[in-house]
């Protein structure tokens, strides 16, 4: 009985289960709609008005923008530092790893152990312990310093001077490069070495095997390195706020403090939410320009289509 | 043969020595933290002696009490509280909608996975405020409810389309024939899809248990009260403690919070590596 019942139905069943994937996704649009489409469109609307969490949003038109952009002088101090710092991070990091990535694409005895190693510091990503030890680290009589006096290295004042204290939130972020490592370090492997040995025939150098091969060939993970790191960087709070606080004389305050202050110390729920437009506008423009520049090529194992 | 020979050529001992150097460096801090749990602040500062005078518990001790009635038990077992029902539920929401996407053609599939993946480069600081004005009426805020809830929705694209993207590695076949025996859509996905996908469900929990154990910014935005404090909070608490840092207290708990990440990932290294290699998550 059961088996006549699945041969005459199945047909039937097959084509009404393709809506049962509504049901399955529903938690998810529910999800979309409520936490972030609503949240979205509330934020521009926000945006446009004097919301403070206690009264009940008054529309003012654009003049938290205009006075973001004219009158906020902290504000283009804040623009700059997190600009610097995602100019910095993101290449930074990525260069970093991906040196190092190169030079360890070889059968090395212990890759394993050299791979977790360097995966070790990107594990506790942005955890407060990771950011007091730096803190600590980086105190004007810390280890950093200690070691650079016995190493007769003039000392810095590195979290206490507006010129040092940025580089060394940068700093942190160029240590935990761990995750782009290990991606980079898979996408190496999958080159097809005929690509080199076909090169090598035609007596190309290292240099160029690097240019006309390796890089081509690892670009997607590139791109998508350098659109999520850029995402995180423009938005980046925890590290400059438990470091440095935003100092010294607002040297550190990234856009990401600037926001949480505004909103969460001063209740500015407006003009913040108009901090957090431009950080979206200065995400999307970047994301759409590398787009332009790049397209991904996946290969599925069902064509594409599913 | 050959392949081979090309990749195992250049190892020469600059490589070793850089790669061991990098280690190093690597290493060093998280070496130096744990022995500054032990050192008196005259030890830590102006001086670069790794190891202390002595050992003893005793920062330990005094950093895991450090605010009196409320001790490093309550933040530990917050913080466990917060990532593991969060991480559950996080593995098995968007594994669900990730069924859903991968394997019906329902109406209006199209624009709604476009949808996901655009929100994959949504950035939550824009919807920061809107959020906690959202959890706050609906008197939410002071609890772990808006990552319970954020997790159950599956709004976390990411894993979804890394989800999806495995299930579309799997043979539809499989899936057919268990209809041909009678199985229901939910049964297809409980009985033969969920197994297949073990790895990638691992890798997704223990990055969304880095993540949460790690967060800092929605967990000062939500909770308030010190009894609610994860582990993030009170170590941040405890640099505005005390006029004088006693750094080896806060170094000590420090240390502490980062041991469980540390157990986990030695314990679980294969699926780290893996998830990170092959879905690009990214720590």
């Amino acid at each position: 009985m059961f088996f006549k019942k699945a041969g005459v139905g199945l047909k039937k069943r097959l084509k009404r289960k393709q809506y049962i994937g509504l049901v399955f996704i529903m938690p998810w649009l529910i999800g979309f709609i409520v936490l972030q489409l609503y949240p979205f469109v509330t934020s521009f609307y926000y945006s446009l008005t004097d919301y403070n969490i206690m009264a009940s949003p008054r529309f003012i038109g654009i003049q938290n923008y205009i006075k973001l952009f004219t009158a906020d002088r902290e504000f283009w101090n804040s623009l700059k530092v997190t600009v610097i710092y995602t100019i910095f991070t993101v290449p930074g990091k990525l260069i970093v790893a991906l040196l190092v990535a190169l030079v360890m694409n070889k059968n090395l005895k212990g890759i394993n152990l050299i791979r977790t190693i360097y995966y070790l510091p990107s594990l506790f990503g942005g955890s407060i312990a990771v950011a007091i030890l730096w803190k600590l680290m980086f105190q004007d009589q810390g280890i950093i310093n200690s070691l650079l006096a016995v190493l007769h290295i003039p000392t810095v004042q590195w979290l206490g001077s507006t010129r040092m204290a940025l580089p060394t939130i940068i700093l942190l972020n160029f240590w935990q490069f761990g995750s782009a490592f290990v991606m980079f370090l898979a996408a190496l492997k999958n080159v097809p070495m005929d690509l080199y040995e076909a090169a090598d025939i035609d007596g190309a150098g290292g240099i160029v095997k690097f240019f006309k091969i390796t890089l081509p060939q690892i670009s997607s993970i590139i791109f998508f390195n350098v659109i999520m790191q850029t995402i995180t960087a423009l938005q980046s709070f925890a590290g400059p706020m438990v470091i440095t606080n935003g100092g010294p004389l607002k040297s550190t305050y990234v856009l990401g403090l600037k926001l949480y202050t505004e909103a969460f110390s001063y209740y500015k729920m407006g003009y913040a939410c108009a901090v957090s437009w431009v950080i979206f506008i200065m995400i999307t423009i970047v994301t759409s320009i590398l787009f332009r520049f790049s397209s991904m090529v996946v290969y599925y194992e069902d064509g594409g289509e599913f | 043969m050959k392949k081979k020979r090309y990749r195992r050529g250049h190892v020469s001992i600059w490589t070793y020595i850089f790669v061991i150097a990098i280690g190093i460096i690597m290493m060093y801090p998280i070496i130096w933290m744990f022995f500054a749990t032990f050192k008196t602040n005259a030890e830590i500062f102006g001086s670069i002696k790794l190891l202390p005078e002595k050992f003893s518990l005793q920062s330990y001790i005094d950093g895991w009490n450090v605010n009196g009635r409320i001790t490093y038990t309550t933040f530990f077992i917050n913080s466990f509280t917060l990532t593991l029902v969060t991480t559950l539920l996080t593995v098995v929401a968007c594994s669900i909608v990730a069924y859903g996407f991968a394997r019906f053609k329902f109406p209006g599939k199209k624009i709604l996975f476009a949808i996901l993946i655009t929100t994959m480069m949504l950035p939550d600081s824009i919807l920061l405020i809107p959020k906690y004005a959202l959890y706050n009426s609906l008197n939410l805020l002071d609890s772990y409810a808006p990552f319970y809830l954020q997790a159950g929705l599956a709004c976390y694209p990411f894993f979804v389309f890394m989800l999806i993207q495995f299930i579309r590695g799997l043979p539809r076949e499989l899936d057919e024939s268990a209809y041909i025996d009678g199985c229901s859509e939910m049964g297809v996905f409980v009985r033969i899809l969920a197994p297949l996908m073990k790895p990638a469900l691992f890798s997704a929990g223990l990055f969304q248990f880095m993540w949460i154990y790690n967060d800092y910014t929605n967990v000062l935005i939500y909770v308030n009260s010190v009894k609610k404090y994860t582990l993030s909070l009170a170590l941040r608490l405890s640099l505005d403690a005390e006029s004088v840092i006693q750094w080896n207290k806060v170094m000590a708990m420090s240390f502490l919070s980062l041991v469980p990440l540390i157990i986990l990932f030695f314990a679980a290294q294969k699926y780290f590596v893996e998830g990170i290699a092959t879905s690009g998550l990214k720590g």
